[in-house]
């Protein structure tokens, strides 16, 4: 519990209305995606990036933790008041500040929701192409705290390659912006980079440049369901041999493909063991010709049947079949672990071999889908809580899933962070030099340890 | 009489949840107010704790589980489904048994107090004052949706009827031989102050022959006292709305407002027994017009020149949670009079939401500021739905905006259609 000394200091600086200690609300701030919980002491709403720098000062002379959060849609665990202490959360930061047309180049507040942005600047022929799942409730702040990926990553770069500047609050309470409107800019360390994917240990993001890109005049969408992952994973590396790089390269394995048959009246043939979503974009002209050579491309490699939409209904309704995966899951068993690797594209299919193997080895069902186009795999590892052993058994698996990823060149986390879900595994993939060299930075920045302590490292 | 389930009931639904926040994305109250209590994952999770005794019945907590509409879009873009509507209305249901009504609805406590009915209503019509409001029966969803210190808030509110329609009509009028029977179920809003809603519905039926009964003594739905956490009120009323609507035999039992049609179709199904056949047999009016072929019936009419107006709909949550979106559309698209245009957001709630827009009247008219634009922006002169309970926040939404557009019931506009007698 915080002094009541701290929380009026709190209040002088934002106003009463904007703290919190009330129980509903360290209840509503203590969980996120991955369904653990903490409470904190006090949740806070500040306005600005003045205030939030108050707000460090304080709680640096205090020692007192902060945990800033977005929209808490995290699956590792990263906005959780792990240690009590403030929940600095940025809801209400949510203005998009200047969008400017001729320069290509935005300016937002960390707590505008992303699906949001894209709207606003597609409204004026603007392209923003950073799509992770949850893009109509996750916050922009939260996407470049984490980096978050999407769908569209295989051809447009995750949410980093799309940020040119930041303000940011430090640990100790200063205000610094980083890069800038600019297109290039090479004055010093790139912290822009070094903030992004910091998982909000580094710095409270307060304010946010992108770069936009135009619009994409036409998509099209094609539905590919293959006879085995095999040839829906050739079907990937030949397209992008033969330097077509499309939109989106979207797979689900056989499991999941058996999970979308029961869950849904969605038509699946039955020797359909793969499925590629396969989108591209861009001129209407140039679209047609592309999909044509697609189809000719991926067509020997054992393709059963596909699906090209004409109209956006019709493109909507073959992205359905992606998105009913999510609730069909649930049938399998009701407590998931969505775990995120990523490995060289060209290793697909061998991953999920591996992954199928350890299913059978744990006897625990595991089911893959993802982003084929970058090799992101999210491995869903299905289990009961309430029956017992199962639990210990999936985190034996999802070792296992995460050393397999290694030994293919591959990483345990494509999108989603480290946070306090994969903390744990971090000596299996980052050296003790290099493990050292991330905290001497973040012992620099961050002396007293307060900011978001305990994500990322276990300390 | 049959029992509405409790909180404790719906622990497997609230365990469901599993955080994942989409319901950030379609609660209207959290966009409204972007905090964590507001949304449907926060009801939630404090539903949970509740539950568990982690928390009692504390002022935020009330404060909390009261914003919410019970419309219904979380659950629609919930993975799981988690039925958030249901849960906070349980929850409400357990605050007015621990703590008495005053938190939720102030108005039904008197009901509680005096259950009989009062059926004498104002003689005069006029505008609608509060004078003229505390006439009407007590357990009418008027009063049920609107207690009376709402009414100095400053709202627009339709004129209140001089003779209530049920007043105005027989009680079983004759159709043609080999026709469907149907009742009528009228609900409030038609009754007491959009008779005219209920004279268009019956001269649709008419012109088909269908034989419509109209039961004299039916009381309100219960949907607002479900709002209001009156859970008693809600068994009480479904009880003699059971007897009045099954003491003659019927193929449907019809509604022309989304609201009763979720009261009777759905909150009595859960009641189950004789409550479940009754709602089994609910249609909303424009499902049974579909299935009935009026469009086909309406595309034989001698055509008449002259302008078409544009018309755009919104969809009543009662009638989108239920899956009910086409058919009012494929009735609007067949008027010869319509030029019909789709809305951005026609599926978000105007922001009623039973006793949520008298206790929370500035968030209830951001919500409805938000429609009021979109109705504009879609160019449209009329917005036509299928709920006077809408028809009266959209026209009080597009009041506040400064628009010119009128909030209509399709009915009046079928009613135009239909050739003269
Ligand atoms: C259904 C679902 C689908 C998802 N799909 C994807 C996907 O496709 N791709 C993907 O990458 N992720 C995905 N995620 C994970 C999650 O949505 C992303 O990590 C997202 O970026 C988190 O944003 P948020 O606003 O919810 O942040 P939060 O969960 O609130 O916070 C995430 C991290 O960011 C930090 N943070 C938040 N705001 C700031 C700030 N202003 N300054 C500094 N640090 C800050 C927090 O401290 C925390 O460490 C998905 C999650 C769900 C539930
Ligand atoms: S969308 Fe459903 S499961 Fe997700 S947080 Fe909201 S209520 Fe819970
Ligand atoms: S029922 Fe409507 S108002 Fe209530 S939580 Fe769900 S979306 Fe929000």
């Amino acid at each position: 519990m915080l002094e009541q000394r701290i929380i009026r200091n709190l209040q002088q600086t934002l106003g009463k209305e904007h703290v919190s200690t009330d129980k509903a609300d360290l209840i509503c701030y203590s969980y996120d995606a991955t369904q653990q919980q903490f409470l904190p002491d006090v949740v806070i709403y500040p306005a600005t990036a003045e205030e939030v720098a108050l707000v460090m000062k304080l709680a640096n002379a205090e020692n007192i933790p902060v945990f800033p959060r977005g929209a808490g849609s995290g699956f590792t665990g990263g906005s959780l008041p792990t240690r009590g202490g403030i929940v600095l959360s940025t809801e209400r930061m949510n203005r998009i500040l200047e969008i400017d047309s001729e320069n290509l180049v935005a300016t937002v507040e960390p707590g505008v929701v992303t699906e949001q942005f894209q709207k606003a600047v597609e409204k004026l022929g603007l392209f923003y192409p950073p799509d992770p799942a949850s893009l109509k409730f996750s916050t922009l702040g939260g996407n470049v705290a984490e980096c978050a990926g999407g769908p569209r990553c295989v051809k447009y770069g995750v949410t980093k390659d799309f940020i040119i500047g930041l303000e940011v609050v430090t640990p100790t309470g200063d205000i610094i912006t980083t890069g800038g409107p600019t297109m290039k800019g090479v004055v010093g360390y790139d912290l822009t980079k070094l903030i992004c994917g910091s998982e909000g240990t580094l710095g409270i993001i307060t304010r946010i440049v992108i770069k936009l890109l135009p619009l994409p005049e036409a998509k099209k969408t094609m539905l590919v369901l293959f006879d085995s992952i095999d040839g829906a994973a050739r079907a990937v590396s030949t397209i992008i041999g033969h330097k077509i790089i499309p939109t989106t390269l979207e797979f689900m394995d056989g499991r999941t493909l058996d999970c979308v048959r029961q869950a849904t009246d969605l038509e699946v043939p039955e020797g359909a063991r793969a499925v590629l979503i396969i989108e591209v974009d861009g001129d209407r002209e140039f679209l047609a010709k592309q999909v044509q050579k697609i189809q000719q491309l991926i067509q020997p490699l054992g393709v059963v049947e596909t699906r090209t939409a004409e109209t956006p209904e019709e493109s909507e309704a073959l992205w359905q079949i992606r998105r009913s995966v999510s609730a069909s899951l649930r049938k399998v068993n009701p407590d998931k672990f969505n775990e995120d690797i990523c490995v060289p594209r060209s290793k697909v299919p061998e991953m999920i071999r591996k992954v199928d193997a350890i299913a059978e080895k744990y006897q625990i069902p595991i089911v893959n889908f993802g982003h084929a186009g970058d090799g992101n795999i999210h491995v869903n590892v299905m289990i009961d809580k309430k029956v017992p052993g199962e639990l210990e058994r999936a985190h034996k698996a999802i070792e296992e899933v995460f050393r397999g990823a290694l030994e293919l060149g591959g990483t345990m986390s494509g999108e989603h962070g480290v946070g306090i879900a994969k903390a744990p595994y971090i000596p299996l993939e980052i050296s003790e030099k290099a493990a050292d060299y991330m905290k001497t930075i973040k012992k620099a920045l961050d002396p007293n340890n307060i900011l978001n302590p305990g994500k990322i490292f276990l300390d | 009489m049959a029992k509405l389930k409790n909180l404790e009931d719906y622990r497997e639904e609230i365990e469901q949840c599993v955080k994942c926040g989409a319901c950030r994305a379609h609660c209207p109250v959290f966009g409204a107010e972007r905090r964590e209590g507001r949304v449907a994952r926060g009801k939630v999770a404090l539903s949970k704790a509740v539950l568990d005794g982690e928390i009692g019945l504390e002022e935020k907590v009330l404060e909390d589980l009261s914003q919410c509409l019970l419309c219904g879009s979380c659950c629609a873009g919930c993975p799981n489904k988690v039925p958030t509507e249901e849960i906070v209305a349980a929850a409400r249901r357990k605050i007015a048994e621990q703590r008495g009504l005053s938190s939720f609805g102030k108005g039904v406590a008197a009901i509680l107090g005096r259950p009989k009915l009062m059926n004498t209503l104002a003689k005069t019509g006029g505008r609608f004052s509060a004078l003229l409001f505390r006439k009407l029966p007590e357990n009418s969803g008027l009063r049920l949706r609107f207690p009376a210190p709402y009414l100095e808030s400053g709202r627009t509110l339709p004129p209140l009827t001089a003779r209530p329609f049920r007043e105005r009509c027989p009680e079983r009028i004759e159709g043609k031989e080999g026709m469907p029977t149907v009742a009528f179920f009228t609900g409030c809003g038609i009754n007491y102050m959009y008779p005219e809603i209920g004279e268009a519905f019956l001269r649709a039926l008419k012109f088909l022959g269908v034989t419509v009964i109209i039961p004299k003594d039916q009381a309100c739905c219960g949907l607002p006292a479900v709002s209001a956490g009156a859970g008693t009120v809600v068994e009480q009323l479904a009880e003699q709305n059971l007897a009045a609507l099954t003491h003659e035999p019927v193929d449907y039992v019809l509604t022309a407002c989304a609201s009763c049609n979720a009261g009777i179709g759905k909150i009595y199904a859960d009641l189950g027994g004789d409550y479940q056949q009754l709602a089994a047999k609910t249609r909303d009016i424009f499902v049974f017009l579909v299935e009935m072929g009026l469009p086909e019936r309406l595309a034989e009419l001698p055509k008449k020149g002259g302008v078409r107006t544009r018309v755009t709909y919104h969809d009543p949550c009662h009638l989108r949670t239920r899956g009910i979106t086409k058919e009012p559309r494929a009735i609007l698209k067949s008027l010869p009079q319509v030029e019909f245009v789709e809305m951005e957001d026609a599926a978000t709630c105007c922001g009623l939401g039973g006793t949520y827009s008298v206790y929370h009247y500035e968030n209830s008219k951001r919500i409805g500021a938000k429609k009021a634009g979109h109705i504009e922006e879609s160019g449209a002169e009329l917005v036509a739905t299928d709920c006077p309970g809408c028809i009266m926040q959209l026209q009080d939404s597009i009041n506040h905006a400064g628009g010119s557009q009128r909030a209509v019931h399709i009915l009046e506009l079928l009613n135009e259609a239909l050739p003269k007698e």
